[in-house]
């Protein structure tokens, strides 16, 4: 018996063993890091040096009553729910298009796939001159090409706006960035649907319609939830795009951009702290879920 | 490719579906095809603005005339520009390189066990691994700040490598697990049955199998590594800025002519489209990996 358990100690140890400098780093910069970025959270570090001092919970306090915080984050539900929104629809639009073969179909999915390559600053200095918004002489980008082809009447002050479609602007860039994304998660999922399943309902006397509707989406679904959860965590912590087109107004910094504000321009790091504690919050409550179901999943 | 990654699109194998009529057929397929093509104008738009913009002689840039086709082909913004983005081009290639070759190295050997050298409780693990691909770095970059400067390793390049290895490595793991939970049990026990360790059947078993893997893995970190902007912000003194810092910092200024931001703009992004437009399967199987099953 005793020599059993030495065997298959034996057995899996080396394992460990090899995967155990991987565990320990990521265990210290990812959960002691957070861990360590909660407790500056309630300190009242300011300035270079951290503090030890602990104030509880008044940064959070101060926060929940901070009026840019509370515009931030109304700006970063706009931007989640437009931008996510969108590129839903576009991109499983795009793939149910693509699905049934089309001419040209490499071409196609090349075309839509390649802003996800481009880095956030490089998509959102191109966009920053598209949606500019000067006017008269001055009007470029696409209020200049809405001149062109005669629909002037659609001119837009795009991010300058002083509406909720100051911050919803910014989700055609990130959506121009990611539907194409969205697009090949939805048509690998319905390449990867039988197509016996979907015979077998025709055979039945089920239209396309009803075939998509019972035999597809159900299938689909976890797909939806894979992109629902990729676009949501890409959407709550994104910086560089914001920063590259509008950086630092009021009309479309997020907690993400007030966050760095604060911390790294401003030197205030126990509130910066607390605002990415709620991001980190807001994100695992999404992501954890996902990862277990995923999880479960693949066990069975 | 008989081991493919289990995360791999299934594209390009199957038909179109039969259609009964022929006539509604065409019809359907005439408006899909119209409107495909319709779309991909829109997503090339942007494209199609910066080469223009950025191919016109600078003397000639007019904002009336953006969208209007160049008298001449010019060079010049990029001449212009190209001196300024040179150091940080050459930093994030610097940086990229070991940043993707070790991260992939060390999420083949951690895929590898996951996969095939299961310890108890692996299957905890991996998922705490994995969380770690999701996590916002606005949540770890204050620590992160703090230790890299009290171990004197702020501000150069091989601060900001470290950082890039470790956080890549939940997706490099995860890409080497799926590759090899893709390979017959009977590979590895075969080796064993010759009486094969651990190290020996991941290096001369296992590895020697790997190149797809290994291709999304590091495609996936040079990609991520490149367009990274906020670790190379907060981490880097001015002259390591990577490629993003460099660019913003050039072509993100409100007085900077148009025709200098869309050359800054394809300059830094010509690496990563290069990666694309030659790898474009191996990017897909990377971006696949990120969307878990």
């Amino acid at each position: 018996m005793r020599s059993r358990t030495r065997r298959s100690i034996g057995k899996w140890l080396p394992g460990l063993i090899l995967v155990a400098p991987s565990l320990i780093v990521l265990g210290i910069f990812v959960y002691g890091f957070i861990g360590w970025n909660a407790r500056y959270s309630f300190t009242d570090w300011k300035g270079l040096t951290p503090s030890d001092t602990f104030v509880g919970l008044d940064n959070y306090r101060e926060l929940f009553a901070d009026e840019t915080f509370r515009n931030d984050s109304r700006n970063l539900i706009i931007f989640t729910l437009v931008f996510m929104l969108g590129s839903l629809l576009l991109g499983l639009f795009m793939a149910l298009l693509l699905d049934k073969g089309v001419w040209g179909e490499g071409f196609l999915r090349s075309v839509f796939l390649f802003p996800m390559a481009i880095s956030f600053i490089a998509t959102g200095i191109i966009w920053r001159w598209l949606l500019n918004s000067d006017s008269g002489e001055s009007t470029t980008g696409i209020n200049k090409l809405f001149d062109v082809v005669g629909l002037d009447f659609l001119h837009s002050e795009w991010h300058k706006s002083d509406s909720i479609f100051a911050v919803a602007s910014i989700a055609l860039p990130a959506g121009w960035a990611l539907s194409g994304y969205v697009m090949a998660l939805f048509l690998a999922g319905l390449r990867g649907i039988p197509e016996e399943l979907r015979e077998a309902a025709r055979v039945d006397g089920a239209g396309e319609l009803r075939v998509y509707w019972h035999v597809v989406r159900p299938l689909l679904l976890p797909v939806l939830m894979s992109a629902v959860v990729i676009l949501a965590h890409i959407s709550l912590k994104t910086f560089d795009l914001i920063y590259a087109i509008d950086p630092g107004g009021p009309r479309t910094e997020t907690p993400a951009l007030y966050m760095w504000l604060t911390s790294f321009r401003g030197g205030f790091f126990a509130r910066g702290a607390s605002i990415a504690t709620m991001l980190f919050v807001a994100i695992a409550l999404v992501v954890v879920p996902y990862i277990w179901y995923s999880m479960r999943q693949e066990r069975r | 490719m008989t081991a493919q990654a289990p995360t791999a699109p299934r594209t390009q194998t199957q038909e179109a579906p039969p259609e009964r009529s022929a006539k509604t057929f065409r019809w359907g397929r005439f408006v899909r095809q119209l409107i495909l093509f319709a779309l991909a104008c829109l997503f090339l738009m942007p494209v199609y603005a910066l080469l223009v913009t950025a191919l016109k002689d600078p003397a000639h840039v007019d904002v009336v005339k953006m969208w209007g086709l160049p008298d001449g082909l010019s060079l010049d913004s990029f001449k212009t520009v190209w001196p300024q983005l040179l150091p940080g081009f050459r930093n994030s290639l610097i940086l990229t390189v070991p940043a993707s070759l070790i991260s992939s190295l060390l999420g083949a050997m951690n895929g590898f066990v996951l996969a095939k050298w299961r310890f108890p409780g692996a299957d905890i693990v991996f998922p705490i691994i994995l969380f770690g691909m999701f996590i916002p770095y606005q949540a770890i970059i204050i620590p992160m700040f703090q230790v890299l400067k009290d171990v004197g390793l702020w501000g150069g390049l091989d601060g900001l490598i470290l950082v890039h290895i470790i956080y890549g490595l939940p997706i490099t793991t995860l890409i080497f697990r799926s590759y090899f939970s893709g390979l017959p049990d009977e590979l590895i026990d075969a080796a064993q049955v010759d009486g094969a360790g651990m190290l020996r059947t991941f290096f001369f078993i296992a590895l020697p199998i790997a190149p797809p893997a290994f291709a999304v893995s590091m495609i996936w970190q040079f990609t991520s590594a490149w367009n990274d902007f906020l670790f190379g912000l907060i981490l880097t003194r001015t002259e390591y800025w990577p490629i993003t810092v460099a660019l913003n910092n050039i072509a993100g200024g409100q007085t900077v002519p148009f025709n200098q931001a869309m050359a800054s703009a394809l300059l830094a992004s010509i690496p990563t489209l290069l990666v694309y437009a030659l790898l474009g399967r191996f990017f897909m199987r990377g971006l696949m990996a990120g969307a878990l099953k």
